[in-house]
């Protein structure tokens, strides 16, 4: 079974750079993460400043716009082309588990998503290492950021996967996911709108705001709720996924 | 190998298959004959695991594909309709990747893929993308893999369409050697393939099993196997009111052409009066130029079951 759930995996994960969309991706990717890591370090030829540069990074907008935008465009083939072309007949009567496949899916979609934040990683080290290790931030500083990233990453690409198995058509589930991905960290910015008439809704969406999670973790405070809060939502939403590939499998 | 028992797939208000029940013994190359929409890919979709049926069993390998769905997967090699393939994926990737999954590896996986290809003509194609191979060596791909598993049991859903002639014989060598080791189900529209490769046949027709038995027995059965072409000059006589009554003799058709009379004469199935007809034309001094037996193809079997009762 591992044998079976590894070629799976690494098929999907591969699939991504038969695609010339990987590149796409990474390119556009990488411009504009350089472009937030440039903003970053750019007031520090002003003097000194009160952040670190990985505090600023994690909150500017250049970098939120990467990250909210690369979701959609990971996931949006991962079920709508096996529906496409047919390939889900082929895979499907091999003897593999339902289960396997939307887990191995998820799992490859989440493993480009790391890979594609690595190269960002690289450039606090390189500074940190050439320049100053302090400005940086260093230890949980550095590492939280990252830490939330990945179960943040984990729950918007679920989303993804759960718009991708509902549709044949790549561009179909790629807006949806967007709507769904954008909506739900739009709905969560309603506290810092309505925040001043009603200081309560602005408690409750801290509490699964991913900007105010961001805001925390980039100071290297580890806050175990999102930790937990986020894989669970993946969890369902997976869940939901594997029980409307089964639907759609299964009515054709 | 197969059994299916009372076998019905309903799509939102549409029958599919109605209450269909057959079964394939272990070693037998069947053929599934049926018009288009008859329920021949669903049978098969089904059998595959790939949907559910309705109501009704079907069991694979000694597994019921929907209950024991995993371990008669294992035990069976499918081609699909169109053959849906992974496009940006080569050959030999391809080939590596779908033995993994149905739980080949190491030496026996790089030597199952090396037979098969050299069984399917696969060996210069290896490093090629799909998306580049003509729809022969796709045909030829999506059947590998099927086999890749030596599967117990290979069900392949229309593996000819699409090929030409020369590849068709190729694909029926392939097919009637792989019959020697596994039992193969396949559905065609090609019937002189049936007729070369199948110990036995299954039409279907609006979702019914409309007959199964060996090529050769249905078109014994056949109405037009009991037709004797004839045609005489028989001077004064009227031969309709003689050849009536040669026992056996249904019915007679004859057209005058100049003095000679041309048409059938319908008989018993099984049976053959030509050596009566003869005797008769031999005693009224008739002259024959034509005194043959219809010689019916499973075409036509195909035709007289399926077409008959039209919509």
């Amino acid at each position: 079974m591992i044998r079976r759930v590894f070629a799976l995996l690494f098929r999907e994960f591969s699939a991504f750079y038969y695609s010339p969309i990987a590149y796409v991706v990474l390119f556009f990717f990488l411009i504009l993460n350089g472009l937030a890591f440039w903003f970053s370090i750019a007031p520090l030829s002003h003097g000194p400043s009160e952040l670190t540069v990985v505090q600023i990074f994690f909150n500017k907008l250049s970098f939120w716009i990467a990250y909210l935008l690369v979701f959609p465009v990971i996931t949006m083939r991962l079920f709508s082309e096996e529906f496409k072309l047919g390939t889900i007949e082929t895979l499907m009567t091999a003897p593999v588990r339902d289960w396997e496949v939307v887990g191995s899916k998820f799992f490859a979609a989440l493993l480009f998503y790391v890979t594609l934040w690595l190269p960002s990683l690289l450039y606090f080290l390189i500074f940190g290492w050439l320049i100053n290790r302090e400005a940086v931030g260093s230890g949980a500083q550095l590492w939280a950021p990252y830490l939330l990233l990945l179960v943040m990453g984990m729950f918007n690409l679920s989303l993804g996967c759960l718009a991708s198995s509902l549709t044949s058509n790549q561009i179909i589930s790629a807006m949806m996911g967007s709507v769904l991905i954008l909506g739900i960290f739009l709905l969560t910015m309603i506290g810092y709108v309505l925040g001043d008439s009603s200081p309560l809704l602005r408690e409750l969406t801290a509490y699964i705001s991913q900007l105010d999670h961001m805001d925390t973790f980039s100071r290297g405070i580890i806050d175990t709720r999102p930790l937990v809060f986020y894989p669970t939502c993946t969890a369902f939403v997976l869940f939901v996924t594997h029980h409307i590939f089964q639907y759609r499998r299964w009515r054709i | 190998m197969i059994k299916v028992e009372h076998l019905t797939k309903e799509y939102a208000g549409i029958v599919a298959i109605k209450e269909i029940s057959f079964e394939v013994a272990r070693g037998e190359i069947v053929g599934f004959l049926g018009p288009n929409g008859a329920g021949k890919s669903t049978t098969m979709r089904i059998l595959a695991s790939y949907l559910p049926p309705t109501s009704g069993r079907a069991i694979v390998a000694g597994f019921d594909v929907f209950t024991d769905s995993l371990k008669a997967r294992r035990r069976l090699g499918y081609l699909a309709e169109n053959v849906p393939l992974y496009h940006d994926m080569r050959v030999d990737e391809y080939l590596r990747y779908r033995g993994t999954l149905k739980g080949l590896s190491g030496r026996k996986l790089t030597g199952r893929i090396g037979v098969t290809k050299e069984l399917c003509g696969l060996r210069e194609v290896g490093r090629k993308k799909i998306a580049g191979l003509s729809k022969g060596f796709r045909q030829r791909v999506g059947l590998a893999e099927a086999m890749i598993h030596e599967p117990e049991l290979l069900i392949l859903d229309e593996p000819t369409i699409g090929l030409d002639p020369n590849q068709i014989r190729q694909v029926r060598e392939l097919i009637k050697s792989l019959g020697e080791k596994h039992t193969i189900l396949l559905s065609t529209h090609i019937l002189s393939e049936v007729e070369a490769t199948c110990n036995r046949v299954l039409i279907i027709n609006r979702g019914k099993i409309e007959a199964s038995d060996t090529p050769h027995n249905l078109v014994n059965q056949l109405r037009t196997a009991g037709l004797v072409n004839l045609e005489i000059k028989t001077g004064n006589d009227d031969p309709t009111q003689y050849l009536l009554k040669i026992p056996g003799v249904k019915e007679v058709q004859l057209e005058i052409d100049g003095p000679w009379r041309k048409g059938w004469v319908r008989i018993e199935a099984n049976s053959d009066l030509r050596e009566e007809i003869f005797g008769l034309a031999v005693e009224r001094k008739w002259v024959i130029r034509e005194l043959s037996k219809e010689r019916a193809t499973l075409e036509d079997v195909f035709v007289e079951l399926t077409h008959a009762e039209g919509p």
